[in-house]
């Protein structure tokens, strides 16, 4: 099925790989050209319609911003939040408590975008964002105005709530399979509980929150739906700072098929095959690495697919 | 001194860790409870009455229903039968090698997935947006969720009843069907209910494979679009109409609401095949 996948990409993609060649990686612009007429360009022997220009650079760099910017809210925010859950929260709370994680796991991403949308990106974008671009004095990137909340950084947040779950799933059952005696121990050396975390809890669960981490990555690299209703999908810009309007590849796919497909040459279609494997590229790598470190350190099987 | 600032330090943690966790717990919480609450005055009988196209939501009601109807008709048998070869069949090398697929595959961006599909089946098969073509591509994102969940329930059944079976000289295939798989049972059936879950909440990989349409269903595989409930969501929300804001906001409450109840049912079976496997193994 993933060689299916992945043949039928390759094969879609040719095309463009060979129209654009590594321009695909550096090029700025990316235009299906003049779609309704105009004599086709020919590029290293395949055509594709008057001035199209398949650079995927802002893509690339809009799906990296903010899945990473995702990843260093979220990180944080799981691991800690579930060395709570586990250590403090009185056992028959937890199972309660771990409801909600699964809660936000199972919501849907569209869901997640309406909320984006709707509620969170117009709260941040009045009542913290200006707060936020005060900071824009020592910060650069911070510097307003800051818009309607549609956005690189409200794609961020919204991507960060999604991959909570998945971190914090992983690393509550690792964090289960801590020796209780090597606590103890410490404990009983006078430790407090914030050195027992730092000295025997964490270096413990070390490699496995890193997996966790790769693959929380890999969801917000590919999320489509949630990012497409949020990131005010801006074309051929860099975001220029945390406010700007931004897009990725897959919410690039998901908006402009529709207008591939009136590309008689088909290159459009082949262009966006490139960036889907572009992406599957990148997906795979992260969630292999992830897999491979947990298989080789530690015994707590992944969850597949969201973080049920 | 000292000990004054370590104790300060295990507070301050623990506070923020407690942050932590009200953050993963809050907009949990507040997602659910914002969307019911805008949504509730909206669900309305006329919801089932009518189509997408007059402010209904009949047919992408029956769309999505249709579509996991769909799933499981595939996916479920597919992803069943592969992960009890997995666990049960598999050569040692050949299982390690094979059970990276269904979990890298579960790695896959679901757009991916859904573009494969539009080039592949809608485009070279010449299927046109379709029933078939969107059921496939739900299928390849959901099998290995069903996969591994069969392949886990399985394997909590304690090996004491595998070698009890081939002492009494059982064929293999009755040691499965009579021995294997009643207590892993609800296990899997768990497994293939959060993955209708799932597929009831998906959007990017239909997006190009299903298309949408304003009629019901139409009674064929092929050529024909199909509406479902996820679309309604993304699209009717960028239009600009009250009501259509409201439809959006109503489709992604039934949504909701049918996805959490599929995952509660999900977690009440597999609570039970936990407690069967932990009396068969004393």
């Amino acid at each position: 099925m993933l060689l299916v996948v992945a043949g039928t990409l390759l094969v879609g993609a040719l095309p463009a790989i060979r129209f654009s060649g590594p321009d695909f990686f550096t090029g700025r612009v990316f235009s299906f050209g003049n779609l309704y007429g105009g004599a086709p360009t020919v590029h290293h022997g395949v055509a594709a319609p008057a001035h199209a220009s398949y650079g995927a650079a802002p893509l690339i760099v809009g799906t990296l911003l903010t899945s990473v910017i995702a990843l260093v809210v979220a990180l944080p925010v799981a691991v800690g939040g579930v060395l709570a859950l586990v250590e403090r929260v009185p056992r028959r709370l937890q199972g309660g408590l771990s409801l909600f994680l699964e809660l936000l796991a199972g919501i849907p991403s569209v869901v997640f975008g309406l909320w984006g949308l709707l509620v969170l990106g117009p709260l941040l974008a009045r009542h913290v964002y200006p707060e936020l671009a005060r900071l824009g004095v020592l910060v650069p990137f911070l510097k307003g105005p800051v818009g309607n909340g549609q956005g690189l950084l409200t794609a961020s947040l919204v991507l960060a709530v999604m991959i909570v779950p998945i971190v914090a799933a992983v690393t509550r059952d690792l964090l289960r399979t801590v020796p209780v005696l090597h606590k103890e121990a410490a404990l009983a050396l006078g430790m407090t509980h914030f050195e027992v975390v730092r000295v025997v809890t964490l270096p413990f669960v070390r490699n496995g929150v890193v997996a966790a981490a790769l693959l929380g990555w890999a969801r917000a690299l590919g999320e489509t739906m949630a990012v497409l209703m949020v990131s005010g999908n801006a074309l051929n810009i860099f975001p220029y700072d945390l406010y700007a309007p931004t897009t990725t590849i897959a919410a690039t796919i998901a908006a402009m098929l529709d207008a591939a497909l009136t590309d008689a040459t088909g290159m459009g279609v082949s262009a966006l095959a490139e960036a889907g494997l572009v992406l599957l590229a990148i997906t795979l790598l992260t969630n292999w690495i992830g897999r491979r470190i947990v298989r080789r350190t530690v015994g707590v099987p992944l969850p597949v697919g969201r973080g049920f | 001194m000292r000990t004054t600032w370590r104790r300060l330090s295990d507070l301050g943690f623990w506070s923020l860790c407690a942050l932590g966790l009200a953050v993963i717990v809050v907009p949990a919480v507040w997602i659910v409870v914002g969307l019911l609450r805008s949504a509730l005055p909206l669900l309305d009988v006329r919801l089932l009455a009518d189509d997408t196209a007059h402010l209904g939501l009949q047919n992408a009601i029956l769309g999505t229903l249709v579509l996991d109807l769909g799933v499981l008709v595939i996916a479920a048998p597919v992803g069943v039968g592969a992960g009890v070869y997995l666990s049960e069949f598999a050569g040692r090398r050949l299982a390690s090698t094979v059970r990276l697929f269904p979990e890298v595959l579960a790695g896959v961006p679901s757009i991916v997935v859904g573009y494969a599909g539009y080039v592949l089946l809608v485009v070279r098969f010449h299927w046109g947006y379709s029933l078939l073509a969107a059921v496939l591509a739900l299928s390849a994102l959901i099998t290995p969720y069903v996969v591994k969940s069969t392949e886990v329930a399985l394997r909590q059944v304690p090996t004491g009843l595998r070698d009890g079976a081939r002492a009494l000289g059982l064929p293999v295939t009755t040691t499965l069907r009579r021995v294997l798989l009643p207590p892993a049972l609800p296990g899997i059936v768990n497994g293939v209910v959060v993955a209708l879950a799932i597929s009831t909440g998906e959007t990017a990989p239909l997006l190009y494979t299903a298309g949408f349409s304003d009629a019901n269903p139409a009674p064929s595989l092929l050529h024909h679009p199909v509406g479902y409930l996820t679309y309604v969501v993304y699209t009717d929300i960028q239009l600009p109409s009250a009501q259509m804001h409201q439809l959006a906001n109503a489709a992604a409450a039934v949504t909701l609401v049918v996805l959490l109840a599929l995952i509660l049912v999900g977690r009440l079976l597999g609570r039970r095949s936990a407690r069967w496997t932990a009396r068969m193994s004393v």
